[in-house]
C-alpha cells in the first residue's frame, strides 16, 4: 500500500533525547554477565557457544544503545532463540553430515589427544618404592612409602602427602622402630593380605606432588610416565613405550602398519555419508525403501484423510439432513485428542495377539491380522491410524470451503440441467481446490515428517531384513534419522543421520517452494505487507 | 445443489455412512474409557461396558514408583505453560515491531521467517541434542535432561511459527490509538504494553493455547533431551508406560491416557473455532 501514512513511532520519531539511566544500568548488567560467561566459556574451550554468546551480547548493545536499531529491541529476544535453536542447528546439521561424528568418533581431536596424553605407563628402569600397607576395620587402605628425598609419604585416597617420622599419626606399638599402625584404627597389613586387593589396586593411579605412582607388585610402587606425546608441528602422536608413530587418518590415530588407537575423533569425511546412502548396499537398499515409502506414506495419508474428510463434509453440507451438528461435533473428537496419546491407544488396539481389533475380526470368523509384524499390514496399520487422526482436519477445512461457494452457481447449473455429479465435478471441486490445495501440500509436508504416528505406533518396525542400519518397513526418513542417531544397536552414527536430515531439508524445501508458488506468498511478501 | 426432498433411501444411506464414520471416530475413545474402568487389567476379554466398574486403575496410576505419572503431568504442564507464556511474549514483541515500525530488513525478515518455519525443528534433532550436550558441559542447568534446556529449545520455534498470525491481527488495530498515547508523552514501548496488548488479547490467547497444545504434546525433542524418569514429560513417560509389559498394564495405561488427554480436549472443545481458524488460515494469510 503506497498511500501516505502518518508519522510512525520508530527511529525517527522515537523520543531520542530521553535515554534513561535504567537502560544503561540494564545494558551494563547484561554485559557484565556476558563477560563472565564468555570468560568461563573461553576457559573451557567451548568456542562455538562463545561465538553465539558474543553475537547475542553485541546485538543487545546495538539494540539498546543505538536509536536507529530501535525495532531490534523488540525482535532480539525472539531472534536470539530462533538463531540458537533453529538456524544454528540447521547449519550444524549440514556440517555434521560431512563428518564421521558417532560411536568411536565422539571426541574432538583435541579431546582425544588430551586423553592419550593422560595415559601412563611404567618405563623400563623406572624407580620403584617399597611400601607398608595399612587397613582399618572398614577395609580402607593407606600406604606409607619412604620417598627418595628421605622423607616419608602417606596416602589418603589416591593422594600422597609428606608426613614426619615422629608424627603422632604413625604408631609404633612395640617400639621396634617399624611403624605398625596408623591413628584411626589402621593396622599394618601383611603382604599376603594385600593379595586380594591387588587387581583392583593395580588399576588405580596415585598422585604425589606431580608424580604418578602405581602399585607394581605386592611389595613395590612404581613411578609412571606419560605414554603418548603429541607433536603439533608434525601432527603426530608418538607412543613413548614402543616408539611407534601414529598419524591421523579417517578419524583415528593410525600407525604405519595400519594399527588404530581408540578412541577416535571427529573428522571431516567429505561426501562419504552421502555416497554411503547411495552406493553402500547395506545402507542404500534400506535407505531407498525408506525414501520411497516416505513419499507413498505422505501421499496416501493426504489422499485418504482428504477423501474421507471431504466425503463427510459433502454429506453433512446437505441442509436437508437432520442432526448435522451432532454428527459434526462427534466426528471432530479424534482431532481434539493429543496425537501422541491416540497413537499409543491405537498401538494397543492393533496388537496382534491381544488387540481388540483382531478379537473382533476373530469373533466374526476372520483370522487375526498381523498388524504390527507384517511389513505390508504394518503399513496399512499406520495409514489407518493416520486416517483416524487426520480426517477431522480435512472435514473442517473442506466444510469451510464448501460453505463459501455461492449458491447461485449451483442454481445456474441446475437450470442448465447439470447432474449432481457434474455440479460436483465442475463447480465444487475446482472452487474448493483454490483454497484447499495449499493446505493439502502443507499436509503432505507435515505427514512427510510425521514422526509421532510412525514411531509411537510401530517404531518403524518390522525391520527390513539384511539392513546394516536400523531401518524398518514403516520407517519414514525422519524416524530413520532418529534411529540412526539414537537407537543404533551397534552404535550411533550422527554423521549418517545428519546426511539423511539434509536430504529431508532439500525435499521439504522443494515441496514448500511449490506451495509458495501456488499461493503466491513470495509475490505478496515482495509487494506490501 | 440440494434440490427437492431427500428420499427415504437418501436418508438411509447418509445416516448409515455417518454412523459408520462416528463409530470409527469414537470407537477407540469409548474403548479406552471402558478399559480404564474395567477391573481386569488386561486387554483380553474386555466388554465395552464393564460389569463392575472400578476406579482402581486411577488409584494405581498415582502409586507406581517406576512410572511417576503425577510427575510427568506436572513436568508437562510446567514446561508447556512456561514455554507458551514466553512464546507469547516473544511473538508479541516481534509482531509489534513488524506491524508498526518501518526499518531496513523488515521485508527480508518477514520473508526469512516464512522460510525458516518451513523446516520443523525436529529435523535438526541431532544437532539440537549435540548442542545441549555441549551446552551442558559448560552450564549444566541448561544442558541435557533439564527442563530449562527443553524450554529453550521450544522457544526457538516461537518467532517463526506465530509472528505472521499475530502481525495480521496487530495490523487491524488502528495506529491512531498509540499515536494519541504518544502525544500524551508515552514511549512506544509504553504504548505497546498499555494500549496494544489489551486490545490484542484474543490473538494472544489463541497463540498461547496453540503453543500450549504443541508443547504439551511434543514428543521427539523431549525424548532425546530428557533422560531420567523423574524429568520425563507426559508423552515420553506414556511411551515408557506401554513398552513395559504393555498388555498386562492396559487398564492403568487407559486411565493415564484419558487423564493426560483431558486438559487438551477441554481446551480444544472450548476454543475450537478460534484454534481451528488459527491453525488452518495458515501463518501466511493476511
Amino acid at each position: 500500500m503506497f498511500v501516505t501514512q502518518p508519522a510512525r513511532p520508530g527511529p525517527r520519531t522515537a523520543p531520542g533525547g530521553r535515554t534513561r539511566p535504567w537502560r544503561w544500568a540494564v545494558v551494563a548488567l547484561i554485559d557484565g554477565l556476558a563477560l563472565w560467561a564468555a570468560l568461563w566459556l573461553a576457559s573451557t574451550g567451548a568456542w562455538l557457544l562463545l561465538i553465539i554468546l558474543v553475537a547475542g551480547a553485541i546485538g543487545i548493545n546495538v539494540a539498546f544503545l543505538s536509536e536507529r536499531a530501535y525495532p531490534l529491541r523488540y525482535l532480539l529476544p525472539g531472534l536470539f532463540f530462533m538463531f540458537m535453536m533453529v538456524v544454528y542447528p540447521i547449519v550444524y546439521t549440514v556440517y555434521v553430515a560431512f563428518t564421521d561424528y558417532g560411536t568411536g568418533h565422539i571426541l574432538t581431536k583435541a579431546q582425544a589427544i588430551r586423553q592419550f596424553e593422560s595415559r601412563l605407563y611404567e618405563p623400563p628402569g623406572a624407580p620403584r618404592f617399597p611400601f607398608t600397607a595399612f587397613q582399618n576395620d572398614g577395609g580402607d587402605l593407606r600406604f606409607l612409602i619412604p620417598w627418595e628425598d628421605g622423607r616419608w609419604i602417606l596416602s589418603e585416597g589416591d593422594q600422597f602427602q609428606p608426613v614426619d617420622r615422629d608424627d603422632p599419626a604413625l604408631i609404633d606399638a612395640d617400639g621396634d622402630g617399624v611403624v605398625d599402625g596408623l591413628a584411626g584404627g589402621y593396622r599394618a597389613l601383611p603382604t599376603l593380605g594385600l593379595m586380594r586387593h591387588l587387581h583392583e589396586l593395580q588399576e588405580r593411579v596415585f598422585h604425589y606432588d606431580g608424580v604418578e605412582l602405581r602399585l607394581a607388585s605386592l611389595t613395590q610402587f612404581a613411578r609412571l610416565s606419560p605414554r603418548y606425546r603429541y607433536d603439533p608441528a608434525a601432527d603426530q602422536l608418538v607412543d613413548l613405550e614402543t616408539g611407534t608413530v601414529y598419524r591421523p587418518v579417517n578419524g583415528y590415530f593410525t600407525s604405519e602398519a595400519g594399527e588404530r588407537l581408540t578412541p577416535g575423533f571427529r573428522s571431516l569425511v567429505g561426501w562419504r555419508n552421502f555416497t554411503a546412502l547411495l552406493t553402500n548396499p547395506r545402507i542404500s537398499g534400506p535407505f531407498f525403501r525408506v525414501f520411497v515409502w516416505t513419499f507413498v506414506w505422505a501421499f496416501l495419508s493426504v489422499a485418504s484423510t482428504f477423501g474421507l474428510g471431504f466425503g463427510l463434509s459433502l454429506v453433512l453440507n446437505d441442509p436437508r439432513l437432520p442432526f448435522r451438528r451432532v454428527y459434526r461435533s462427534l466426528l471432530i473428537l479424534p482431532y481434539a485428542f493429543p496425537a501422541f496419546i491416540s497413537a499409543l491407544i491405537w498401538r494397543g488396539l492393533l496388537n496382534t495377539e491381544v488387540g481388540v481389533i483382531n478379537q473382533v475380526l476373530r469373533a466374526v470368523g476372520l483370522g487375526g491380522v498381523p498388524w504390527l509384524t507384517d511389513p505390508l499390514w504394518a503399513k496399512v496399520a499406520v495409514l489407518l491410524v493416520n486416517l483416524w487422526l487426520g480426517f477431522p482436519y480435512m472435514m473442517l477445512v473442506t466444510t469451510g470451503a464448501l460453505q463459501s461457494i455461492p449458491d447461485e452457481l449451483y442454481e445456474a447449473a441446475y437450470c442448465d440441467g447439470a447432474t449432481s455429479w457434474q455440479q460436483l465435478r465442475h463447480i465444487t471441486l475446482p472452487l474448493l481446490m483454490v483454497s484447499v490445495a495449499p493446505l493439502l501440500i502443507s499436509s503432505f509436508a507435515f505427514n512427510f515428517n510425521n514422526f509421532n504416528v510412525i514411531y509411537l505406533v510401530t517404531q518403524g518396525r518390522p525391520p527390513i531384513p539384511g539392513a546394516g542400519t536400523p531401518a524398518g518397513a514403516t520407517d519414514i526418513l525422519i524416524s530413520y534419522t532418529y534411529r540412526l542417531a539414537f537407537e543404533g544397536g551397534s552404535g550411533t552414527d550422527y554423521g549418517l543421520a545428519s546426511a539423511v536430515a539434509v536430504v529431508i531439508f532439500i525435499l521439504i524445501g522443494t515441496i514448500s517452494y511449490v506451495n509458495f508458488r501456488m499461493t503466491g506468498v513470495l509475490e505478496r511478501v515482495g509487494e506490501h505487507v | 445443489m440440494y434440490k427437492g426432498r431427500l428420499t427415504a433411501f437418501g436418508q438411509l444411506w447418509r445416516h448409515g455412512l455417518l454412523l459408520v464414520a462416528v463409530l470409527f471416530a469414537l470407537g477407540p475413545i469409548l474403548w479406552v474409557i471402558s478399559a480404564s474402568f474395567n477391573p481386569s487389567n488386561t486387554i483380553v476379554g474386555q466388554s465395552l461396558i464393564p460389569a463392575n466398574p472400578t476406579l482402581a486403575h486411577y488409584r494405581q496410576l498415582f502409586q507406581d514408583p517406576r512410572h511417576p505419572f503425577h510427575l510427568w503431568i506436572w513436568n508437562s504442564t510446567k514446561v508447556a505453560v512456561i514455554a507458551s507464556t514466553l512464546t507469547v511474549a516473544l511473538t508479541a514483541l516481534g509482531a509489534y515491531a513488524f506491524s508498526r515500525f518501518r526499518f531496513r530488513g523488515r521485508r527480508g525478515g518477514l520473508f526469512t521467517l516464512i522460510l525458516i518455519q518451513m523446516f520443523p525443528q525436529m529435523l535438526a534433532m541431532v544437532a539440537i541434542y549435540l548442542l545441549l550436550l555441549q551446552l551442558g558441559e559448560v552450564f549444566p542447568a541448561l544442558g541435557l535432561n533439564t527442563h530449562a534446556g527443553l524450554i529453550m529449545v521450544y522457544l526457538g520455534g516461537a518467532l517463526g511459527v506465530n509472528t505472521w498470525l499475530m502481525k495480521g491481527y496487530f495490523d487491524t488495530i488502528p495506529r491512531s490509538l498509540e499515536e494519541s498515547a504518544m502525544m500524551d508523552g508515552a514511549t512506544p514501548f509504553q504504548a505497546f504494553v498499555r494500549i496494544i496488548m489489551p486490545l490484542v488479547r484474543p490473538i494472544l490467547i489463541v497463540v498461547f493455547m496453540l503453543s500450549l497444545i504443541g508443547c504439551y504434546s511434543e514428543y521427539v525433542l523431549a525424548r532425546i533431551i530428557l533422560q531420567t524418569t523423574d524429568q520425563y514429560t507426559l508423552p515420553v513417560g506414556m511411551q515408557l508406560f506401554i513398552s513395559d509389559q504393555y498388555s498386562s498394564r492396559w487398564g492403568i495405561f487407559a486411565a493415564g491416557a484419558l487423564l493426560g488427554a483431558l486438559p487438551i480436549v477441554i481446551i480444544f472443545l472450548v476454543m475450537q473455532r478460534q484454534l481451528v481458524s488459527g491453525l488452518t488460515s495458515g501463518a501466511v494469510k493476511e
